[in-house]
């Protein structure tokens, strides 16, 4: 048992804060989010000029080999300043796909990807499913050489500024079933593809995307339809824990931001922070840090967990701890800010809005403790 | 980073649950998993059966039978006791005045004492608090004066716990009422058996009996019974209290009460005749608990790492956590046990402790289950209460 990191992981780390704390503090935010298309595409290539864009990917595929503890130490530090970038929807979602895609896809999209110079997303969720991962029914079937395309996905990540686009469809099955789901490589701007782009609350970006007969060669299936699910919920797992990591960043973040609030804000004449009813609620606010922090840190020690049943409930009990701390953290945090806390003005309200979004995302804390009051075993 | 233990601590951890298997005596490990407390016996002979094996005071120094086991193995070690369950070992020797006496007493002092306490030959208890002295304990009002080479104490301790079988209690007294107030405390090592001292007991909301009033009037105390120098007592309390860290959290206990809810939700019906677990708003209770526990241990995990890299005695700003979530599971699991009982938790009867021949209202463990309820309360108050550890995490980690 040890928590050290290695010497590389370390470096790492270090060089993906110092290029934030130099780049990414919050008046730099704001002009990255004006940027278009609403983040920067000049921090996205800094990003993969440091390799960041490069962490997962095999070594053969022009990756370096990384982790989920690789993962875990980058997210945490965008998650610290919030970053707009498509990390997630590029590198931990579609690319956590493509990376498990046969050949000829990884040699033909990955090095784009690691040059910073695709983007992807992953166009799974739709309005009916809620958080139930194997609803699908956006339908495909096959038609000679080609896959022919059809349905509706929403909330797509970053959808309307990528490249190529994983899409799950249903080839057979009901629409809930766990078998019969395909993974398909489909590029953003082929024919029959509508997207529309919108703001989400925490100052990103998601698509609305239509497929409407869309053809799709054959060469471009990821996985069928009996190994479909699994990947499917293997990578939104790995994406579960790396989301758990940026939440802990962030909740770090905006922690240490009312800690030195209630140091400098004074009423009646003395700092706030010496009225014993707030140190109390600061020090719950550490002990959920922390105790989101240790969670985190097993999500990551179980998202590379083979036997899908042991790593599903481990990652939902993470998701549980860190929707019940981010929820207290954010809402104490607006709470000790007073009515400053209220404003766009200040960071710690864009905290707060990233760490609701990411309580709401890939399924909330009810649904995730209902996963582990289900089953059974330790944990 | 791996959060596995190593092949290493795994097979230390059978080795320890092996032992635990084939020496605790049935009779103690039955009357613990049906929730009663040990009684006097089981400690004293689990803690002989221990002392045997080398494995009586793990984290003590290796002179006086300490085993130079890593944090890591003592957390283990501690672990298993509390899972097994087999009655832990009786705090205020080993892991209170044991330590104190190691660090601080004089040669004389350590080889009277420390020995017996390996082989709790001498039962110790603490006399720390007093009425007037609780969270603000360097307020103590006890006197200890000094005639020629005795020290007379005169005053009250509350709190004591097992006072009533205690052949020894060490104190915090004031030797100097001038001084400031940490700066005029001593450290005594007081026999119960001295003329002056009375005890008188005081019954819990559960209807035990572990605490007691302690008053001394007059009592006459061997000068070489203080412990370090006269006045230095508040360092040695302080050190005293920052030891208690490993095994605070109690993971091993909550572990263990986890896995008789599994196993009870499962056995024991709701109204409508379904296994309560297959509610899902029990289950749910049950999921956040388990959820809880398993943070806080990889908290624990966390200040076990730091505490090796670091080395022995720096005190780990986490171990706030681990008092006050610890606590916190700890009671939220006896009040899961409690729901589970539902109507049998109702029964009081507390002559059953004692072995009755009569059968019980309802199964043995429903009908204690109130009880230890009750009792839990005691675990967010004692050992610094927790907004007193509120109070810790707010200046000492955010500078408050
Ligand atoms: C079952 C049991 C066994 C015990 N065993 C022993 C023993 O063997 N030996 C021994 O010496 N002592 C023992 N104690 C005593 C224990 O350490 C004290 O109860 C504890 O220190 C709290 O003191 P108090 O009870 O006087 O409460 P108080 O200090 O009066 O506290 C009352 C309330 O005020 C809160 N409070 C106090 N100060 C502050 C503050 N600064 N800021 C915010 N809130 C505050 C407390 O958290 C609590 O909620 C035992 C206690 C119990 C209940």
């Amino acid at each position: 048992m040890d928590f050290d990191l290695s010497e590389e992981q370390n470096l790492l780390r270090q060089s993906a804060e110092r290029l934030l704390a130099d780049q990414y503090d919050f008046e730099a935010r704001k002009q990255h989010g004006q940027d278009e298309p609403g983040w920067s595409r000049a921090m996205w290539a800094k990003f993969a000029e440091l390799g960041l864009l490069a962490i997962p990917f095999s070594e053969e595929d022009g990756g370096l080999g990384g982790g989920p503890v690789e993962l875990m130490l980058v997210a945490e530090a965008m998650g610290a300043k919030l970053t707009l970038e498509p990390y997630l929807p590029t590198v931990i979602l579609g690319g956590g796909i493509l990376r498990r895609a046969p050949e000829s896809l990884r040699q033909r999209w990955l090095e784009g990807v690691i040059a910073g110079t695709t983007l992807l997303s992953l166009a799974h969720a739709e309005r009916q499913a809620r958080f139930t991962l194997s609803d699908v029914a956006t339908r495909v079937r096959l038609d000679g050489d080609h896959y022919v395309l059809d349905g509706d996905k929403s909330l797509v990540l970053a959808g309307d500024s990528a490249d190529a686009l994983v899409v799950t469809a249903r080839l057979n099955g009901e629409r809930r079933d766990e078998g019969g789901i395909v993974l398909l490589l489909v590029d953003a701007k082929a024919e029959g593809v509508t997207r529309n782009g919108y703001a989400t609350q925490d100052g990103r970006r998601a698509a609305e995307i239509q497929f409407r007969n869309v053809r799709v060669s054959q060469d471009n299936l990821i996985a069928g339809p009996e190994t479909g699910f699994a990947l499917l919920q293997a990578v939104t797992d790995e994406a579960i824990a790396a989301l758990c990591a940026e939440a802990v960043g962030a909740m770090s973040a905006i922690s240490g931001l009312t800690v030195e609030y209630l140091k400098t804000r004074k009423q009646f004449g003395v700092p706030i922070g010496s009225f014993q009813a707030l140190q109390h609620r600061a020090s719950d606010m550490y002990v959920e840090l922390e105790q989101a922090r240790s969670m985190a840190l097993f999500a990551t020690m179980m998202a590379a967990e083979q036997d899908a049943a042991k790593r599903g409930r481990a990652i939902s009990a993470a998701k549980v701890q860190i929707g019940r701390s981010a929820r207290q953290i954010g809402q104490e945090a607006i709470q000790l800010h007073g009515g400053i806390g209220m404003t766009m003005e200040a960071a710690v309200g864009h905290y707060f809005k990233r760490l609701t979004m990411i309580e709401l995302m890939f399924g909330d804390t009810d649904h995730h403790l209902r996963r582990v009051a289900e089953t059974v075993g330790p944990l | 980073m791996d959060l596995r233990f190593t092949d290493e601590e795994v097979a230390f951890r059978q080795e320890v649950r092996d032992f635990i298997a084939t020496n605790l005596p049935a009779e103690t490990r039955e009357r613990l998993q049906s929730g009663h407390h040990p009684t006097r016996d089981d400690i004293v002979n689990w803690q002989r059966i221990l002392n045997e094996k080398g494995w009586a005071v793990p984290h003590w120094p290796e002179e006086w039978g300490g085993t130079g086991w890593g944090p890591v193995k003592q957390y283990i070690f501690r672990e298993e006791l509390q899972s097994a369950p087999a009655p832990e070992p009786l705090a205020f020797g080993v892991y209170m005045v044991g330590p104190v006496i190691a660090e601080y007493g004089s040669e004389e002092q350590k080889k009277r004492f420390l020995p017996r306490i390996a082989n709790l030959d001498d039962w110790w208890c603490q006399g720390f608090s007093e009425p007037g002295a609780g969270s603000d304990l360097a307020s103590v009002r006890t006197t200890a004066v000094r005639d020629g080479d005795h020290y007379i104490v005169n005053g009250q301790k509350t709190w004591t716990t097992l006072g009533q079988y205690a052949d020894w209690i060490f104190c915090l007294v004031r030797t100097d009422k001038e001084a400031k107030k940490q700066s005029g405390i001593s450290f005594l090592l007081i026999d119960m058996k001295s003329p002056g001292i009375t005890l008188r007991p005081i019954v819990t909301i559960d209807g035990g009996r572990e605490v007691n009033e302690v008053f001394f009037d007059d009592v006459r105390v061997p000068a070489d019974q203080l412990v370090g120098e006269e006045n230095r007592g508040w360092d040695y309390a302080k050190f005293l209290l920052s030891n208690e860290r490993v095994g605070i959290a109690r993971i091993g206990v909550s572990k263990e009460r986890l896995r008789r809810i599994r196993e009870l939700s499962a056995s024991e019906h709701a109204s409508d005749g379904t296994p309560l677990i297959s509610d899902p708003r029990f289950a749910e209770k049950i999921a956040e608990v388990e959820i809880d526990l398993k943070a806080l241990e990889i908290t624990q995990m966390r200040v076990l790492a730091a505490e090796r890299a670091e080395g022995k005695g720096k005190p780990n700003p986490l171990s706030s956590i681990l008092k006050l979530k610890g606590s916190q599971i700890q009671q939220r699991t006896t009040e899961l046990l409690m729901e589970i009982a539902g109507p049998y938790a109702l029964a009081y009867e507390p002559e059953r402790e004692e072995g009755s021949n009569e059968p019980p209202i309802g199964p043995e463990w429903a009908g204690l289950s109130a009880s230890t309820y009750f009792n839990a309360r005691k675990v967010s108050i004692y050992g610094g209460s927790n907004e007193i550890q509120r109070n810790i995490i707010a200046k000492a980690i955010l500078g408050l």
